[in-house]
């Protein structure tokens, strides 16, 4: 470990004294130390042209590749809002929930900024800091912008991003390309004003309050153009859109073609987090979230025209981690004063260049396995489950999962096709079998759950239901056993030892809502 | 001068303190007040009330009918 490179930070004295002494120490002005893509290989480009995948490959919200091995964080440093949203609720609060715009804490960008020096040193997957509110961070400019020119500073090889409602988003463009934003998320769920009044009941612009469809059509035009800016000056955006049935469900294949047009790269439709005591308007209304059977067939549709994100989890303002697995209670500010920081940008650099010694083994071991398959011939597709961790490997006990990840398995292939949340089935060592029948409910479409491990009686559980558990292929990389375990499977049925069945759609079990907290 | 913010109602976003042209908003224990004497209902500078309009929670800045209005110099 370099001496030079490490800054031991006393977190007892003055912040500002603190951060000016990291900044001056810092001698390292080398950017972007995660470097280039050493997985030449194009089944992990995914697709995409090479800038692009040079700019995503690790960013966990941008490639549903990189989620597997690179963290993010929110800072919580802007909680005004400049317009109204029929699905969220300023008033509410609860550190249990996780969905956007909940926050435990509101940072000055000063904490923030020491907030991300202690979480990057923590966690050496850390790769990006965004601001996504628990309001607008464009209706927050100077505390959004203030925290990036200090991570810029404290902490140069994390990249940066913002989740925005885009309607200050023409007025910052200059300041988000000269702060090195990497990535905007823009949250647009119309482009016809009629449909935007019953989303959005007010915004606030050019110092007065609009309402009705000509606040929609204000806040779609900023939308668009702030988006054609960005795009043009080469800021990598991803398209956010909350889909609600009966209101813009229909419409979101509009609106992916406008923002594809406008060069998004990534199109998010999420469903409509909407309950009764979440005191949103929706909620209050009754509004239904779509079912993930209704979510997948949207993406479905739009998938043609571009790239769709299935791997969002739909975090907290002030999520910190891997996707799915929230480690926010871990650095609050009062736990974050009591540490000793040591960032240290070699150290991470490091552990990150193991992260990519992994990955490029697990794109190996994909590439092996579509070789294998591709001598089977058959129409047969098939869904399976996964217990994960972290790192593309199959690395969960069944009874810790909190979600399982779904592959779509065909002769060409493993798709990553989203994931079900499910609550952990095994806590304190004990089974309930309740929550063991929530388990397979949420994966009782698919053929196969991988799990490192998995005991007697959810086992048997599982056979009974249908669904084969397979632990055979632990530790081992999810591409490459789950292929492998196709390929077996497709002989087994080519030789007539088994019968291929299709199995039912999740859409009929209500607790595989992908959109459940 | 006159108006206020209900407390009980404020969420502490924030969003009026930076809308205020008189700077009468801030902090306090996490929600936000304003000083009655530097409110000028935004008479002079805006056609409405920033801090009302601005505001998520409806009803919550509000006419301080405690005081004066707000009479502009002659």
């Amino acid at each position: 470990m370099s001496t030079s490179a490490q800054h031991q930070v006393s977190c007892g004295g003055d912040i500002s004294e603190t951060l000016q002494v990291m900044a001056t120490h810092k001698g390292c002005g080398t950017i972007g130390g995660s470097g280039k893509a050493s997985c030449g290989s194009q089944a992990g480009i995914a697709n995409l042209p090479i800038e692009i995948w040079e700019k995503v490959k690790n960013h966990p919200c941008y490639s549903q590749e990189a989620h597997h091995h690179y963290a993010r964080m929110h800072v919580a440093v802007a909680p005004a809002c400049n317009i109204q949203c029929n699905y969220c609720n300023r008033k509410y609060d609860c550190a249990n929930e996780s969905r956007p715009g909940i926050v435990s804490e509101k940072l000055t960008p000063m904490q923030a900024a020491k907030k991300v020096l202690a979480v990057a040193s923590a966690i050496p997957q850390m790769s990006v800091v965004g601001v996504a509110g628990p309001g607008d961070p464009l209706a927050n400019p100077e505390k959004t912008f203030r925290t990036f020119e200090l991570v810029n500073r404290l902490a140069p090889d994390l990249k940066l991003c913002l989740s925005t409602n885009g309607l200050a988003l023409p007025d910052h463009v200059d300041t988000i390309a000269r702060l090195k934003v990497d990535h905007v998320t823009i949250t647009i769920n119309m482009i016809d004003p009629e449909i935007g009044a019953k989303i959005h009941p007010w915004i606030f612009y050019d110092h007065k309050r609009c309402t009705g469809i000509e606040a929609a059509r204000i806040l779609s035009n900023r939308q668009l153009q702030g988006l054609e800016m960005l795009t043009a000056r080469g800021v990598l955006c991803k398209v956010n859109s909350v889909m609600i049935p009966g209101i813009n469900d229909q419409h979101l294949v509009e609106v992916n073609k406008a923002v594809k047009s406008r060069g998004a790269f990534l199109h998010n439709v999420m469903p409509l987090i909407s309950s009764p005591e979440h005191g949103t308007v929706f909620g209050l209304r009754g509004q239904r979230g779509p079912t993930a059977q209704e979510v997948t067939a949207l993406q479905d549709s739009c998938e043609s025209e571009m790239n769709m994100m299935r791997h969002c989890r739909q975090c907290r303002a002030d999520a910190v981690g891997l996707l799915g697995e929230d480690r926010g209670a871990e650095f609050t500010m009062e736990k974050i004063m009591a540490m000793d920081i040591k960032y240290d940008e070699q150290a991470r650099k490091e552990y990150q260049a193991k992260v990519e010694k992994a990955r490029t083994a697990n794109l190996v071991a994909k590439q092996e396995a579509l070789a294998r398959l591709a001598s089977a011939s058959s129409k047969i597709k098939v869904l399976v489950a996964v217990a994960t961790k972290a790192s593309g490997l199959i690395n969960q006990h069944f009874g810790h999962a909190k979600e399982f990840q779904v592959y779509e398995l065909s002769t060409s292939g493993a798709k990553y096709v989203g994931h079900r949340a499910i609550h952990s089935y095994c806590q304190d060592g004990h089974g309930e079998d309740s929550k063991l029948e929530i388990a397979i409910g949420a994966i009782k479409d698919c053929h196969a759950i991988f799990v490192s491990k998995i005991g007697g009686c959810p086992k048997a559980e599982l056979i009974k239901a249908g669904i084969e558990p397979v632990d055979r292929y632990a530790y081992e990389f999810i591409d490459g056993s789950v292929t492998a375990w196709f390929k077996l499977y497709l002989d087994k049925v080519n030789e007539g030892k088994i019968n291929h069945v299709e199995r039912v759609n999740a859409a009929a079990c209500s607790n595989a809502l992908t959109s459940a907290a | 001068m006159p108006f206020k913010i209900i407390a009980s109602q404020c969420t502490g976003c924030s969003a009026c303190e930076t809308q205020c042209p008189n700077l009468a908003i801030s902090e306090r224990a996490g929600v936000f007040l304003i000083d009655p004497e530097k409110c000028t209902e935004c008479a002079g500078y805006f056609d409405e009330p920033q801090c009302v309009a601005v505001c998520p929670v409806d009803n919550t800045c509000v006419l301080d009918a405690a005081l004066p209005r707000h009479q502009e110099p002659a």
